[in-house]
């Protein structure tokens, strides 16, 4: 049988590899949508490990909206890289600094 | 170790490899694929939980839609990978230290004894997960669950919106307040000529 703590370490280091993604990607927006998407993954591994060990569902119902929330996320956030890539012809993050922020 | 421990070791060393695969490789068309595989992996472990519904949820959602949506948009965009790596190597000592200290706490605090709880004993065979999430989703959660519909539609109008374009050179449409407002004038023309003399 499998104790609780391998899924949690597990999604700890799943996160943290997204974290050094982030760090590393940091000029190209699609690595850095993906690096979200693995984020959401390693909450969501947490999420159903508790579920099962606790024997609560409300885990995996808190699962469930995260993922359609991440699909949402994920639809528009690709939208919007279409449009900036057709404006500007690049995703470089970099060079996004037309809002002058 | 038993059979279920190795299954888990087998898909917990696989999702952690192609995570890493994702965030290393040059070629974004492989890292999706490697974030296939991380979610295929992942989708297994969550069957091992008997999570059954998520895991078969997560490969039809994910993999099926969101991953091809990325690879339609790599597709899509003619994007010149090399000026968007630099900086790779001069970032990846900073990378891997903010890595390996967040993966030493969560370790150092996931291995405590708080986190340490009674194995539950496995369902009986004739228990359906999905029906057990559909019953607590439509009774206790139906709020919510209206709610994320609600935002499954804002974000199909707010992707359409977004990426429409108009393109008056190639589509051929009728313009209606135009063909309402024309008058003869403006489509007959009458040429005087002179006529041609006889022979």
């Amino acid at each position: 049988m499998i104790p609780l703590s391998h899924f949690l370490i597990l999604g700890g280091l799943l996160f943290s590899i997204s974290v050094a993604g982030i760090f590393l990607n940091r000029k190209n927006m699609i690595i850095l949508l993906m690096c979200i998407e693995l984020m959401l993954l390693a909450v969501n591994m947490n999420f159903i490990a508790f579920s099962h060990y606790l024997g609560d569902m409300a885990g995996q119902v808190f699962v469930f909206f995260i993922l359609t929330v991440a699909a949402a996320e994920a639809a528009i956030g690709l939208a919007i890289l279409v449009v900036l890539f057709r404006n500007r012809r690049t995703i470089n993050v970099q060079e996004l600094d037309q809002m002058k922020g | 170790m038993t059979f279920e421990l190795f299954i888990f070791y087998v898909f917990a060393t696989v999702t952690v490899v192609s995570a890493v695969g994702v965030v290393t490789i040059r070629n974004p068309v492989y890292a999706a694929l490697f974030l296939i595989l991380a979610f295929f992996t992942s989708a297994a472990t969550w069957i091992l939980l008997e999570a059954e519904f998520l895991g078969v949820v997560l490969v039809l959602v994910y993999v099926g839609a969101v991953m091809v949506l990325f690879l339609f948009v790599i597709m899509m965009l003619d994007i010149n990978i090399d000026p968007l790596r630099e900086g790779f190597i001069r970032y990846l000592p900073l990378g891997i230290l903010v890595a390996v200290v967040i993966a030493a706490e969560i370790i150092l605090v996931v291995s405590s004894d708080v986190f340490t709880m009674a194995i539950p004993d496995a369902m009986p065979a004739d228990y359906s997960n999905t029906e057990a999430l559909g019953e607590i989703l439509y009774t206790e959660y139906v709020y919510p669950f209206e709610l994320a519909a609600v935002i499954l539609v804002v974000a199909i109008i707010a992707a359409i919106s977004l990426t429409m374009r108009k393109r008056n050179d190639l589509t051929k449409h009728q313009n209606i307040t135009e063909q309402v407002r024309t008058k003869s004038s403006d489509r007959l023309r009458i040429v005087k000529m002179k006529t041609e003399e006889k022979l």
